[in-house]
């Protein structure tokens, strides 16, 4: 995983609650079986309207979405991650984001930073009033920095670690391979198998 | 301090717990489909890794299948490629499959159980939401990311953050024409599509301990539309007598121990909840949605709301984009919602008491002039039974299509979907914009209103239904009265 320690750049105001996955990325996109190559299914129905945040010309290459709360209910799909990522977002800001999602993004080094809705209003009115001004999304200091507004967030130890170092999970859980094994000898012998071994 | 039915899994489960590290939780059951599974196992290869456990799992195909033609070459070559990359990585990595085509294919959450291999007790993950449906079991049971899905992959385990309890416990009997989905479609109104945020919900009460193990599995579907991280129901006798003698399920001194097992699996008289709801059963009423999320519902008697009613803002805003998107009218009565489509199928509805209860109010009876109506079972098992019981003929007699089993409809992978500007109604679990096809439009149901709304046209109740014509075997091939 990439590490995640800092970044500054421009804020794309998606003033919508509720984001889910089916809209962050449609089924059809999700038949492909690589990790990349997802940026244009991100949003695509609403990027069929002209006015939408993404279509804006002042919105071009911002790369910290903000938007509305419950953001990314629903589906399990990664690629909803993977497509904000390809597209060249960095970090998402909400006042609540579904679990599944969240827990995908902090595996694949998408900051999803957890802000009051007031200080979501905030950076969306600043966005819209000054497209080019600059968000800092600090993990290192767990702050959000933007001309005005300064706040603070939380993200639990582990997840910041993990993320500071871009630490691969995998690696880390084979590390404790002994626990596991101790662990399977002890399992109960009537639990189920798909097949025998 | 007594534990809860969550907590006890979650206990039996820890492999490895340290100071300021989320536990590491052994996996007993891991599901895979097509879907959510390439990329994983394209970290495996890429990492030189192997599947740690393939006894512990199991793959199937059903997102992208075809409900039509199922003999043929898949006519998508995106789908294709989707589902011959899956039976490479299986048979690279010695899992086992159900293919298309295999009498035990069909949606993951309807195979597993079926098959007997979610037990009680049991932790079962996959990289799907509604993974959720195990739960009715009393399994801690969760979807997941592919990141997670090649992490169990490879190590059986999962490093998993604490999460919360909450208890929705419905008292008292659930009404003689009120199901499994609109109780849990009443739920998630109350408690809001985030409301179950960062929970493992364990439902509860004499409504929930009346209810069949299909049933249960609808409320447990659910739970995350709720946005909770699962849903359970302590396991008891209906459990039990439901798994006894399946594939999977322990026999002789195995199941002996099993049970006594399972019987522990009870949350304690005086463990606590964080939150808890509670519900009148009998206040309930048959329950559709109206909007673009599950939690935009109401009873089927209601009308649709005035967004200007709604004192939350984002609420009022949500209702506001929902109304436009379904092209409804505050006011409007739900009962004079036309459909074009109804859809029976999906993970939460798919089942062979969900297909009986459809057929039910079909026999004798003929779907709408110009409505299409597909029937698809959940698996190939529910497809012979269903078969075996004649329900196929009752539905293509009253001029509805049955299909092959599979998700369908319910995403719109394959080419069941709807087109822009039709309106459904859909036994599945999610009505977000475009979720059954681009533009389409989606009000959540239960089997009973689909058949009924099948029948009159617009969103309906059995009990709005004018009697049907004599449905003896005999005189069903016959002209009706
Ligand atoms: S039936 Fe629908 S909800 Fe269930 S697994 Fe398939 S796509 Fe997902």
């Amino acid at each position: 995983m990439e590490a995640f320690t800092t970044h500054t750049g421009r804020i794309a105001p998606l003033r919508r609650g509720n984001v889910d996955t089916d809209q962050i990325i449609p089924a059809h996109w999700l038949k492909k079986v690589t990790r990349d190559g997802f940026e244009d299914g991100l949003f695509e129905a609403w990027r069929r309207e002209p006015d939408f945040v993404l279509n804006q010309p002042q919105h071009q290459g911002a790369s910290v979405l903000v938007a509305g709360p419950d953001f990314g209910t629903g589906s399990s799909r990664e690629h909803a991650v993977w497509a904000l990522q390809n597209y060249g977002f960095r970090a998402v800001i909400s006042s609540r984001f579904a679990d599944i999602f969240r827990g995908n993004s902090l595996k694949n080094g998408l900051l999803t930073v957890v802000l009051e809705q007031s200080r979501v209003e905030a950076l969306w009115d600043l966005a819209d009033g000054d497209p080019q001004a600059q968000v800092t999304v600090d993990l290192v200091r767990q702050r959000v920095l933007a001309p005005g507004l300064e706040a603070d967030f939380e993200l639990d130890g582990n997840s910041r670690h993990r993320l500071l170092e871009g630490l691969d999970d995998i690696g880390i859980t084979l590390g404790n391979e002994q626990a596991i094994e101790e662990y399977e000898a002890r399992r109960s012998t009537f639990k189920p198998r798909t097949q025998l071994v | 301090m007594g534990r809860t039915l969550a907590e006890k899994v979650w206990g039996d489960h820890v492999v490895r717990r340290a100071e300021g590290e989320p536990d590491l939780l052994f996996i007993d059951l891991h599901l895979l489909h097509e879907v959510t599974s390439p990329q994983a196992f394209d970290g495996l290869r890429k990492a030189g890794r192997r599947v740690r456990r393939t006894d512990l799992t199991l793959a199937t195909e059903d997102h992208n299948t075809p409900t039509l033609d199922i003999d043929k070459p898949i006519a998508d070559p995106v789908s294709r490629v989707q589902l011959e990359t899956l039976r490479k990585n299986c048979a690279d990595f010695g899992v086992r499959l159900h293919s298309l085509g295999d009498d035990d294919q069909g949606v993951v959450h309807v195979v597993g159980p079926q098959l007997g291999l979610t037990q009680p007790g049991t932790t079962v993950v996959c990289g799907d939401s509604h993974t959720s449906t195990h739960g009715a079991f009393g399994a801690l049971a969760f979807g997941i990311g592919t990141s997670q899905v090649e992490h169990v992959l490879a190590t059986q385990t999962l490093p998993l953050a604490p999460f919360r309890t909450m208890a929705v416990t419905v008292n008292g009997e659930l009404p003689a024409d009120v199901t499994a989905k609109d109780l849990i479609l009443s739920i998630i109104a109350k408690i809001g599509t985030g409301g179950g945020q960062g929970y493992v919900i364990e439902y509860r009460g004499e409504a929930i301990e009346k209810l069949s193990m299909e049933a249960r599995m609808t409320i447990c579907n659910m739970s995350i539309e709720a946005g909770a991280r699962a849903g359970m129901i302590a396991p008891d006798a209906t459990t039990y007598a439901y798994l006894e003698g399946r594939e999977h399920a322990p026999r002789g001194a195995d199941w002996d121990a099993a049970v006594a097992y399972w019987d522990t699996l009870r949350t304690d008289e005086d463990a606590a909840f964080d939150h808890e709801v509670v519900i009148q059963a009998d206040t309930l009423a048959p329950f559709v949605t109206w909007g673009t999320n599950p939690g935009q519902g109401a009873p089927l008697s209601a009308r649709i709301p005035n967004p200007a009613e709604f004192a939350d803002e984002s609420a009022r805003l949500a209702a506001e984009k929902a109304l436009e998107y379904m092209g409804l009218t505050a006011g409007q009565p739900l009962r004079e919602v036309a459909v074009d489509t109804v859809f029976v199928g999906s993970c939460t509805n798919g089942r062979i008491e969900d297909l009986r209860s459809a057929a039910e109010l079909l026999a004798g009876r003929h779907v709408a002039e110009g409505l299409r109506m597909l029937v698809v079972p959940g698996s190939v098992r529910v497809a012979l039974q269903a078969v075996a019981e004649g329900l196929d003929t009752v539905f293509t007699e009253a001029g509805a299509e049955w299909r092959h089993a599979g998700c369908s409809m319910c995403l719109g992978m394959n080419p069941d979907q709807l087109s822009p500007g039709e309106r459904a109604a859909s036994t599945s679990n999610r009505n977000f914009e475009g979720r059954q096809g681009k533009g389409g439009r989606t009000h959540l149901v239960s089997p009973q209103v689909a058949a009924a709304t099948a029948v009159l046209g617009r969103l309906a109740s059995p009990a709005d239904l004018p009697p049907a014509r004599s449905t003896s075997p005999s005189s069903r091939t016959t002209a009706g009265v």
